[in-house]
């Protein structure tokens, strides 16, 4: 990704620190759009309890397309994801994805994401964290859902996120002697000589 | 046993034989990378007691191509050939989801004739990958002819899929809003025609298989996952609704136009195999009944909507997800604007499938195993990816 710059990348109100250098970068084409956010009914009450539910936990509570996202401090993940869990007002009883997105280039930070979904509410959201680039570890929710064993541990051999009290944080897609983590923006694709 | 020696009239000792305990240790096998069962690359450790399964450890990772790295090097339409590759028996089911979720972030809809091309194709594909799941999950369990028929009838549906999108299996047929080109002419009366056939051929499996008695004591009660410990694993598809859990993207967040369609959503009640087996069988005539609704629908009309060749998604976020015959199969992508991802992750129905493989198994026997595998219908593409 090199023809566009970091604003293109995510409004993000609590880092706008790293936004104070004015230096313009010259485009080509046009200025970048964001998508537009609409959000469901089921969306709409969903970002409305959810500031007051998780008042003692520093969250802020935003939207993409058509979810809510929750951007939580990384020491209060695993609390908020039991009390999304748990609440049965909630009822978040099913993790879809956990991933990292690494926005190292931009702001210095690895973004962990959670995608929840409810079967008994059929209501889903986006609970995102970031971690520094030095040493990124968060805690494991596979506590809350066991279903983030294995995604846990294909992040940690992508992008080597310790994801402290997991079971077994052992490589799961990559050989065991693996060095490097290739999901990263700055492991090169190709990295093989020809012969 | 000394207390029991008592001199003999001879002034000799009367040696006793204690009572046999058995002194077994347990033993480590190893099932796979090479091995026809796991379908696929696929290493299973297992700490056997005799024939009993005492643990067991899956090894993945060996088909591991960073296809999700690859992605974010590509632009929008390169990725849908990577997509076709993930899982390579419902190739059609995983084009439909990143190019819906493109679609999403382009806040664009296709023309109304593609939306239903895209939903004939995607359920044939599922009928196509439940045939061969009939087969393959019979052959686990020493049954040979099944297989036979089911491809048959598979190849038939490949034949369709060829005359549509000129490929077997990697279609590329789909396109971010819309598809590749219309159908033939005769496509319609075609695919009512292959309606019949598969019909009769998901028919000819279920007698075949269903209630045969040998079928039953392999598969019933074995591998049994409650609802709910299915959904703290994350499981989705017919392993998930075979624990009686009813979610089917299709219903629960309907994509496309399958909130025009009437079917049904088979649920199971035991979660053992013989559940994910029959819902299996079940889902692929509601595929039938689907794809006669669909071809009633259909109108002439354009089957591309008029926007730029070269896709250019606003920046943003979205994960979109649709039912695969697999399971839930997602996608969540991070777009900075411009022609390639900023990220992308799938989120692989398999791939959260499998990690339940241990508790299901644990207690059962080596061959049991095999068969509790076989209905977790992985494709190891979309596991390792």
């Amino acid at each position: 990704m090199t023809s566009q710059g970091p604003s293109g990348g995510e409004n993000h109100p609590s880092n706008s620190g790293a936004k104070s250098t004015p230096a313009p970068v010259k485009r080509r084409g046009p200025e970048v759009q964001r998508a537009a956010v609409a959000l469901p009914p089921e969306g709409f009450a969903l970002a409305e309890r959810l500031p007051e539910a998780l008042a003692a936990h520093e969250v802020e509570v935003g939207a993409a397309i058509d979810e809510v996202v929750c951007r939580v401090p990384a020491d209060h993940l695993v609390d908020v994801c039991r009390q999304l869990k748990d609440d049965p007002t909630f009822g978040f009883d099913y993790l879809r994805l956990l991933t990292v997105v690494d926005y190292v280039e931009q702001d210095g930070e690895f973004e962990v994401v959670y995608h929840l979904y409810s079967m008994t509410h059929r209501h889903k959201m986006m609970v995102k964290t970031r971690l520094p680039e030095r040493r990124p570890s968060i805690s494991s929710v596979t506590g809350v859902w066991r279903g983030a064993d294995w995604y846990e541990r294909e992040m940690h051999d992508l992008f080597g996120v310790e994801f402290n009290g997991h079971p077994n944080l052992v490589p799961l897609v990559l050989p065991d002697d693996f060095d490097g983590f290739p999901g990263r923006k700055n492991y090169p694709l190709n990295d093989y000589e020809e012969w | 046993m000394t207390e029991n020696v008592a001199p003999t009239n001879l002034g000799s000792t009367i040696i006793q034989v204690p009572s046999p305990e058995p002194g077994t240790v347990d033993m480590m096998v190893n099932m796979g990378p090479q091995h026809p069962a796991t379908h696929g690359v696929f290493r299973m450790e297992l700490r056997v007691d005799g024939e009993q399964i005492q643990d067991l450890v899956p090894h993945i990772g060996y088909l591991h191509r960073g296809s999700e790295k690859l992605c974010e090097h590509e632009s929008y339409s390169q990725i849908i050939t990577l997509f076709d590759r993930l899982d390579y028996v419902s190739n059609f089911n995983n084009e439909l989801v990143i190019v819906s979720a493109v679609e999403k972030l382009m806040d664009v809809a296709p023309p109304p004739r593609a939306e239903l091309i895209r939903i004939i194709m995607c359920e044939f594909n599922r009928i196509a990958s439940h045939l061969l799941f009939y087969g393959t999950f019979a052959i686990d369990m020493g049954a040979i002819t099944p297989l036979l028929y089911n491809f048959r009838d598979r190849e038939k549906i490949q034949a369709l899929f060829e005359s549509v999108s000129g490929a077997r299996m990697m279609h590329n047929y789909f396109r971010v809003g819309g598809v590749k080109e219309d159908v033939a002419d005769e496509f319609e009366s075609r695919s009512l025609a292959l309606c019949d056939e598969l019909e009769h051929g998901i028919d000819e499996t279920d007698r075949l298989l269903t209630e045969n008695e040998i079928f039953l004591e392999r598969t019933s009660g074995i591998g049994v996952i409650s609802g709910e410990d299915a959904l703290d694993w994350g499981l989705s598809g017919p392993v998930l609704r075979a624990s009686g859990v009813p979610y089917d993207v299709r219903v629960d967040e309907p994509y496309s136009r399958y909130d025009e369609l009437d079917f049904g959503i088979p649920v199971g009640s035991a979660g053992d195999c013989w559940d994910r087996f029959y819902v299996r069988i079940l889902e692929a005539r509601e595929s039938v009944s689907i794809i006669r609704q669909a071809i009633a629908l259909m109108e002439p009309g354009d089957t591309m909507s008029k926007i730029r060749r070269i896709a250019r998604p606003p920046a943003g976020e979205v994960y979109a997800h649709c039912e695969n015959p697999r399971g839930d199969l997602g996608v969540y992508i991070v777009s900075e604007g411009g022609e390639r991802p900023y990220r992308l992750k799938v989120r692989p129905p398999s791939f959260c499938n499998l990690q339940a493989l241990r508790d299901l198994t644990v207690g059962h026997y080596i061959a049991d195993a095999v068969v509790i595998l076989g209905t977790l219908d992985i494709v190891l593409g979309e596991v390792d990816r």
